[in-house]
């Protein structure tokens, strides 16, 4: 059974404050979304940061080449290009990701991201923060913190109104 | 046991007709995703480090060897090249002494090339932890060959499901015209072979092809019209054409031809080409060619079948089944080992 941990109001209300808070950044951003839940995100950030006056770059990221994990979980076969329609070299890049969880998918965007170029600076915003982290990465910006049991998984449902639901997959 | 992803695909490649259409379409849109990664100013990402890939080629290529390399080291593998000249098979060992040899080095996949069909599931047997890429065996197939036309056609505005191609030239000594004429029942697109009966295998419309002698006939409907070497090494007499030029006439794709085919039909090619022989230079050149394009794609998809088949590691066992038989045949015997 998956229960919803946070509806479609507190959703909305994280994207809301996740945009207010990347915006103190400045005027001109640049985000990369993480395929593909976290691609989605960005799509929602960079409407509210729109509509609020910013200048929004956006670009994508699908890291499923940059994972350390091919050996035991063999390759993902429903991959999706990245685009990265500018230079990284000499910006501050915002990663965007739908649910934080142990860091390493984080980790491998990192590594995807130096292979385009050399940011100044490459920023976190997730819009939840699950915890259970094994590398030390943290967020810079997190619209919703839940502290979730290592047997269940947190999922960001996109069809319909956008909601958040977990579900035990193992005791 | 084996997850998801490991169960879709496969420890070896030996040629399309060991895929499902699920399997080869997951190849090909693996292979469109990679496309991105040679464009970039850095042409590198980490999914195969600590991997080694061996090609080994009894038979001339450049750009399926050259192509399997420049993937495997996109991605980080390490690869070795060894061509026939150089192994020590001119020495005298076997071909089966020198996989094996190679395979005692632990490489994860052996990338191999040989004139005679059969070639990898011969070797695969004999070599339990390794995976096996064929990268063409005789008249046999090639299906890395086929997964990059596939994702041609598939960055077309055409796609491949319900086209039409047309393939031209030396059918009977071609294993792309086969392995096309497996793809194309798998996945539904029409496959027309043209060629004078000397170079078409008999019996060749049971793969459920049209088949036809005349060029121009073939030419109207076509999506794709697909020239093929004419296999001047493999032709043992010299019997099937009268000369070049003849050939040139009847099954060479020229301006005039081209202009029998509609707007959007696009002209491919394996590679090597012979200027003058199955195509000419200014339709090699043109607009319609694709035959470059499927240059930068073979790298792609090389690179998609590398990665899918590294993900389905192996278990490693102690023993070569050529050991065991020789362990048994000795034990029959009573002696001790």
């Amino acid at each position: 059974m998956a229960d919803v941990i946070y509806d479609n109001a507190a959703v909305n209300a994280a994207l809301d404050r996740m945009a207010k808070a990347i915006r103190c950044h400045g005027d001109s951003l640049t985000l990369i979304g993480i395929e593909r839940g976290g691609a989605q995100v960005a799509d929602a950030i960079q409407r509210r940061l729109e509509e609020a006056g910013c200048e929004v770059e956006r670009g994508n990221m699908d890291i499923s080449f940059y994972r350390d994990d091919l050996d035991t979980i063999g390759a993902n076969p429903e991959v999706r290009p990245s685009h990265m329609p500018f230079d990284v070299s000499g910006r501050t890049v915002w990663l965007v990701d739908d649910v934080l969880y142990t860091g390493r998918t984080i980790r491998a965007a990192l590594g995807e991201v130096f292979d385009y170029g050399r940011p100044d600076c490459v920023r976190l915003a997730v819009l939840l923060d699950r915890g259970g982290r094994q590398l030390p990465i943290a967020p810079d910006v997190a619209g919703l913190m839940h502290a979730a049991d290592p047997g269940c998984s947190v999922k960001l449902v996109t069809e319909g109104d956008w909601h958040i639901v977990q579900r035990r997959v193992r005791s | 046991m084996s997850t998801p992803h490991q169960q879709m695909f496969f420890q070896h490649l030996f040629g399309i007709g060991q895929l499902s259409k699920e399997q080869i379409e997951h190849l090909v849109s693996m292979g469109e995703s990679f496309i991105e990664l040679s464009r970039r100013p850095i042409k590198k990402a980490p999914t195969l480090r600590g991997k080694t890939v061996i090609n080994l080629f009894f038979e001339n290529s450049t750009r399926t060897r050259t192509s399997f390399e420049i993937a495997g080291k996109r991605l980080s593998a390490d690869v070795i090249n060894i061509s026939a000249s150089t192994s020590a098979t001119s020495k005298g060992e076997t071909l089966l002494d020198t996989a094996e040899t190679l395979a005692a080095m632990q490489p994860h996949v052996l990338v191999i090339r040989h004139s005679i069909a059969g070639t990898c599931e011969f070797l695969a047997d004999f070599l339990p932890h390794t995976s096996i890429v064929n990268a063409g065996d005789g008249a046999h197939e090639h299906p890395t060959q086929i997964l990059t036309d596939l994702l041609t056609l598939k960055t077309q505005a055409s796609g491949y499901e319900g086209i039409t191609m047309t393939i031209v030239g030396d059918i009977a000594h071609s294993r792309v015209a086969r392995s096309h004429l497996l793809a194309a029942q798998k996945l539904g697109y029409k496959v027309r072979v043209v060629a004078p009966k000397t170079l078409l295998p008999s019996q060749v419309e049971q793969y459920g092809c049209e088949v036809f002698h005349n060029f121009d006939e073939a030419i109207p409907g076509s999506d794709v019209l697909y020239m093929l070497r004419v296999q001047t090494e493999r032709l043992t007499d010299n019997c099937s054409f009268p000369s070049i030029r003849e050939y040139h006439e009847a099954y060479g794709l020229n301006r005039k031809r081209l202009a029998l085919a509609g707007d959007n039909c696009v002209v491919m090619h394996p590679g090597p080409m012979n200027r003058g022989v199955e195509i000419s230079s200014d339709v090699a050149d043109s607009a319609r060619s694709r035959i470059l394009d499927q240059v930068e794609h073979g790298v792609a998809v090389r690179m998609a079948v590398l990665t899918a088949l590294c993900g389905t590691a192996p278990e490693p066992e102690k023993r070569t089944p050529r050991r065991e038989k020789a362990e048994a045949a000795m034990q029959a015997q009573g002696k001790l080992l």
